[in-house]
């Protein structure tokens, strides 16, 4: 399998797009500026598709942006974290029996644009997890401050290492999911800064991933919720995470859950 | 100087802390988050069991001058007091979103049998 799969920009949605149940999984925290904007961006990509926004204890103006705008609004009663909250959208999408599942940030940061090209792959059944990566290619865009991109390189050479194939950005959210991948989720997800664990989790169930080269943008809302003094706590947490993984016992392939 | 006898069961006992919360960890028993104080805890006592001249150091700068090993149990009660402050706070934040979660089940009862 190629580390990337690069397909000719597409204008739209490709067709085959259409026939399927598909839904966009926004998980968002107070970032009732940027959302507006996002689901804009969506509905241009494919009006087909079914936005969710998880609205993960929000206290402004979040779920009712979200309402006003037309899409599904899942309000957690309290903030569960982001891991949580995606889990909710992928719980949506496996119990109402979504073919496809996209994953775009709250915050604007992700460019709904590209979304053709990231379910490219996982449309042609090359996959069943797409990845929106920032390092994949040599394009510019927002990258990430340079403390951090230190962090996401080590934390990519170590998955890489363990799932023996190239990763570039183990801590992008944008993603394409098919139905195998949204019944993993559903059942499983880490809780806290769940990326990273999630792809080494994709690898151990012998699910099929890939990177997408794609840009980002800064966010224009609300803010990251990694900061400076969290990081520390971050990696211990991810790298504990991953090495206590690799002696779980769960590398079974995934049966369809229905 | 620190017995022998006392760095070994220490160490030993210190280490099988570390081993028991990773096997918790990968059977799923325990979040990560919540082990990560105990991790601390465990690594710490296996070190400073271990290193002797390093607890004999530490005995002499805190002005233990009798029994070294004493050292042991003043770090292992620190640890263990920081992670009991900690659940405290887990306790406090679960017991506030249980709250939350009663009055949201509560509001949508109503709900539905208003609609009923």
């Amino acid at each position: 399998m190629s580390d990337t799969v690069t397909s000719p920009a597409r204008f739209g949605a490709p067709p085959a797009l259409s026939e399927l149940r598909r839904v966009a999984i926004v998980p968002a925290l107070n970032e009732e500026r940027a959302l507006p904007g996002v689901i804009d961006e969506l509905r241009a990509f494919d009006p087909g598709l079914d936005i969710v926004v998880v609205d993960d204890g929000s206290v402004d103006g979040t779920a009712a942006v979200a309402r006003a705008k037309g899409a599904r609004v899942l309000s957690l009663p309290f903030n569960v974290g982001i891991g949580g909250a995606v889990q909710t959208g992928f719980r949506f999408a496996f119990e109402n029996d979504y073919d496809l599942a996209v994953r775009v940030d709250g915050d604007g940061q992700h460019d709904a644009s590209q979304l053709g090209r990231l379910v490219a792959p996982v449309l042609a059944g090359d996959v069943d997890i797409a990845v929106g990566s920032r390092f994949a290619s040599d394009a510019e865009g927002y990258r990430s401050s340079r403390a951090r991109r230190v962090g996401i390189r080590l934390l990519a050479r170590i998955v890489s290492g363990i799932v023996g194939q190239r990763v570039t950005d183990t801590t992008s959210g944008f993603q394409a999911v098919n139905k195998h991948g949204i019944a993993l989720f559903a059942r499983d997800y880490p809780h806290e800064y769940p990326e990273v664990e999630a792809t080494v989790m994709v690898f151990r169930h012998r699910l099929r991933l890939c990177e997408v080269p794609v840009t980002m943008r800064e966010r224009d809302g609300g803010r990251s919720s990694i900061t400076s003094l969290r990081s520390v706590y971050y990696m211990v947490k991810v790298l504990l995470a991953i090495f206590v993984g690799l002696f779980r016992r769960n590398d079974v392939p995934e049966e369809d859950a229905r | 100087m620190t017995p022998l006898a006392v760095s070994i069961a220490g160490a030993i006992a210190s280490f099988t802390l570390v081993l028991v919360v990773l096997e918790l960890i990968r059977s799923h028993r325990l979040r990560e988050r919540y082990a990560i104080l105990w991790l601390a805890t465990g690594l710490t006592l296996t070190a400073l069991s271990a290193w002797r001249e390093g607890l004999n150091t530490i005995a002499r700068w805190v002005g233990v001058r009798s029994y070294p090993p004493a050292v042991l149990f003043a770090v292992g009660i620190l640890f263990i007091l920081a992670v009991l402050l900690h659940y405290s706070t887990v306790i406090s934040r679960l017991s506030d979103q249980n709250v939350v979660l009663a009055q949201r089940l509560a509001l949508l009862e109503q709900q539905l049998h208003d609609d009923a």
